[in-house]
């Protein structure tokens, strides 16, 4: 089953999928408490028509809007002779480094017209379209020139070769980018609440802050995590089951690009629109009242307060998953197994719950089994445990399986025991990739808002909180520095997604 | 090589500090107020109260309901010696649970018998008055509801805004529900509804309706005050419309102040309610920049545009505003 692990290890990651499948228990627990009457008399109400209808077109719009962007982005830069290729690259990751919630606070400030659902979708889309377009960017790079010239040599149109071709295999990353628009849409707190669009995650906010964690608020989460496995599946059937696999990696590299001729003017107005609306509104709106707003005296005590708070909260939070993550990836890496992948699996759910729900879980849990923990940072970091686990598994295990297995069968045969071979041979092979992982959840552990709001201590600020706790009350001014921080605190990982997307080709 | 190590000791030394900080581990017990009051007015009483007795408080804050339903789910085994709202139902909530000790007279006194319990669980001790918002380029006061119940009619769909998932508006139905019973609010709340935008925060709807984009807004009388003694950003195109004559709209939300039977710190807990309560606490809550009334008749609130004798509210015994029946019939009603 497990491929002879040892049965210490094997707890470890058993303990470790059952903490994943905390919050997915949860829900269906709950749910299960509540008498039925009681759950269709909740959910069968015009109010939450409403949210449903809210959420699902700002879905369907969010996600198609950011498609087509990413898509169109991506295909700009790979693709044609656009001037500045590396300069528009960097410009499409950039809105990443923005977190939405201070994006839709950079709009709202700016205008009362964002307050709409054209502007709710316009707003979102500015945020998440990096996500489709960063492994399509990649997907393409990736991609054999070869077969596009094959089509283009057929007499395929440049537009027929892009949809007939060129589409059709990079379809499974512009799929997988849309299906994380799609979850980050279900799971979008701050920038929603600002843009004044009420949706189910920001209608559970507001359950908890009138009934806390009451059946109701369960209920609407038990219909966005519905929604999360919804999209999974439509994720999976749309991908399908067509080969793409080829005989020999065939050569990347340099394609053919399209002339763009006398399009290239309006298409690199089109890309510095998107830069503008993107990156310059928000940004600039931040400036503009860090340097005029009232309240934008700039209490530097609380400022340091919560940067040292955010910053031990990030390390922490990534220290801890990447801790958890370690023993889950050994277990798959080197123990095959049908036991060990399900465990790998398991830590896999969590990337489709929103953190409202974890955060719910994690309140109701803690106060019922462990009411000594309630209120601490432990249920805090446990809580970005879980949401960051499926990063940090995704890029430990890309470093374990770099490690050859013939280099621990040495140590062994040398005389060293197993615990002494990870200690000695393996991870000082590993650190590399573990501080990464670390890192990459760390930076997102420090703009992380919707969670933090839950399950932080009271009296523990974070930058995201203290944005939260200014920007909703119209405090634009005080509300800036931190929203400075925090763009600040982002650039690294984008800058580390921007980079890696682009070498993936070689 | 063994870099792991240090770095575990690192991080746990540097999240164990703060917490052994919070727990008071580093320096004397501490004084533990769950405040849902707005923290910039309690970081102003709280140093006066420290420098003054040498007790040490530490403010953990949140909001009304989200620490009233936190100190139910915590029973005896809280950590709190005081609890501060913002208005009155999540105080009646703790009292239902039987979480609060009894306050002695000499606290109690001090403040006028309408602004607290009958029970003497707890007290009142600053008080914010309902007011109409509205923007003055668009509508004439003159033009403005004698009653706040008129806001349901279809005369004024939609211009009207407000905030119903707050504890504020909450408390507000509270006294209608009160004052004129199931069936009207019900009717009430649909009109409004039908009439009004929605918006989540009275700060919300202050800007929106010095913007333009609602013509009246149903808010506290302090939002728009701090924000003009502030410079007026949101409120220089807008006024305040007070209702009169015990209409539900003259409506006056007490924000209460308790101590906790699990408090382990009762002796300073009741110090700081006496603090709060007695002269000088109301005179730093009057000269702050709260602007809220001070219940303690010894202290006037000066700065503002209607002094607290002025104010014509209805009489609503605290004790009656009933948060759960409120939050029920706004479910229903398709508010939350």
């Amino acid at each position: 089953m497990a491929g002879g692990a040892s049965p210490v290890l094997l707890l470890v990651g058993l303990a470790v999928a059952g903490l994943a499948l905390v919050p997915l228990g949860y829900v269906i627990a709950t749910t299960a408490e509540l008498g039925r009457q009681e759950a269709v008399d909740f959910l069968w109400r015009p109010r939450i028509g409403e949210l449903l209808w809210n959420t699902v077109r700002l879905l369907v719009a969010g996600v198609a809007a950011s498609t087509v962007l990413g898509v169109a982005g991506a295909w700009i830069v790979e693709r044609t002779d656009v001037p500045g290729r590396g300069w528009w690259h960097g410009v499409l990751c950039a809105p990443l480094a923005v977190p939405a919630f201070v994006n839709g606070y950079g709009w709202v400030s700016t205008t009362h017209a964002v307050q709409s659902f054209p502007g709710a979708v316009m707003v979102v889309t500015l945020s998440y379209y990096p996500l489709v377009y960063l492994p399509t960017v990649a997907a393409l790079r990736r991609l054999d020139p070869g077969v596009e010239e094959v089509a283009t040599s057929l007499g395929r149109s440049g537009w027929g070769v892009f949809t007939r071709v060129t589409l059709p295999a990079v379809s499974p990353a512009v799929l997988g980018g849309a299906l994380l628009v799609g979850l980050h849409l279900l799971a979008e707190y701050g920038a929603l609440q600002l843009l004044n669009y009420p949706t189910l995650t920001t209608a559970i906010l507001q359950q908890y802050a009138t009934v806390f964690n009451g059946p109701e608020a369960t209920l609407l989460a038990l219909v966005l995590v519905t929604f999360c496995l919804l999209l999974l599946g439509i994720e999976l059937l749309l991908r399908g089951r067509r080969r793409r696999a080829r005989v020999g990696s065939g050569a990347s590299g340099h394609p053919l690009r399209i002339q763009l001729g006398r399009l290239k003017l309006p298409v690199l107005a089109a890309l510095t629109g998107v830069a503008l609306w993107a990156l310059a509104v928000p940004l600039g709106a931040l400036v503009r009242w860090l340097l005029r707003g009232t309240s934008a005296t700039v209490d530097v005590g609380e400022l340091s307060a919560a940067t040292a708070t955010t910053l031990g909260l990030a390390l922490a939070g990534g220290v801890t998953a990447t801790v958890i993550a370690v023993p889950v990836v050994w277990l798959a890496v080197r123990h095959r197994g049908l036991l060990t992948t399900a465990i790998e699996r398991s830590v896999y759910t969590a990337s489709a719950m929103p953190g409202i729900v974890i955060a719910l879980a994690l309140v109701t849990v803690s106060i019922r089994v462990v009411p000594t923990l309630y209120q601490t940072v432990v249920v805090l970091l446990l809580g970005y445990a879980i949401l960051f686990l499926p990063r940090a598994v995704v890029s430990v295990r890309s470093t374990f399986e770099l490690v050859p297995p013939g280099l621990e069968d040495v140590a062994r045969n040398l005389g060293c025991t197993g615990p002494a071979v990870a200690r000695r041979v393996t991870l000082p092979l590993v650190l590399p990739g573990l501080t990464a992982a670390t890192a990459l959840v760390g930076l997102a552990v420090a703009t992380e808002l919707t969670a933090t709001l839950l399950l932080a201590p009271l009296g523990t600020n974070t930058l995201a909180t203290q944005f939260w706790s200014d920007a909703s009350a119209i405090a634009y001014g005080a509300a800036a520095p931190y929203g400075l921080a925090l763009v600040v605190l982002s650039i690294p990982s984008t800058w580390l997604l921007g980079s890696l997307s682009l070498r993936s080709g070689t | 090589m063994n870099l792991a190590r240090p770095l575990a000791v690192a991080t746990s030394l540097g999240l164990i500090a703060p917490m052994l900080t919070a727990c008071g581990l580093f320096g004397g017990p501490k004084l533990v107020i769950y405040n849902a009051q707005h923290e910039q007015l309690l970081e102003e009483i709280v140093p006066a109260f420290e420098d003054e007795t040498g007790i040490e408080v530490e403010l953990r804050n949140g909001k009304d309901l989200e620490l009233s339903n936190q100190l139910v789910q915590e029973g005896d085994a809280s950590d709190a010696d005081v609890f501060l709202t913002e208005n009155s139902p999540a105080m009646s909530q703790v009292e239902a649970e039987g979480l609060f000790e009894e306050l002695p007279s000499d606290i109690l006194e001090v403040i006028p018998e309408m602004f607290r319990p009958e029970s003497g669980l707890w007290t009142g001790f600053v008080a914010r008055s309902t007011v109409l918002v509205y923007n003055t380029d668009k509508i004439e006061e003159s033009e403005l509801p004698d009653s706040i119940m008129d806001l349901a009619d279809p005369e004024w769909a939609g211009r009207l805004s407000f905030s119903p998932t707050g504890a504020d508006f909450q408390a507000i139905v509270a006294a209608v529900l009160e004052l004129e019973g199931e069936e009207a609010t019900r009717a009430w709340l649909e009109g409004i509804k039908e009439n009004g935008t929605v918006y989540d925060g009275n700060n919300v709807v202050l800007e929106n309706v010095d913007s333009g984009e609602s013509e009246v807004g149903i808010v506290y009388h302090y939002y728009w005050e701090r924000d003009r003694a502030e410079g007026g950003d949101v409120s220089d195109s807008s006024a305040q419309h007070y209702f009169t004559d015990q209409d539900p709209g003259a409506f006056v939300s007490v924000s209460g102040a308790g101590v906790l039977e699990s408090s382990d710190m009762k002796d300073e807990a009741e110090q700081f309610l006496e603090f709060l309560v007695g002269e000088e606490g109301q005179q730093i809550i009057a000269d702050s920049y709260a602007l809220e009334y001070p219940l303690n008749p010894a202290v006037e609130l000066d700065q503002v545009t209607q002094p607290f004798s002025a104010l014509q509210p209805p009489a609503v015994n605290v004790s009656d505003l009933d948060s759960e029946a409120v939050v029920d019939l706004m479910t229903e009603v398709g508010f939350l």
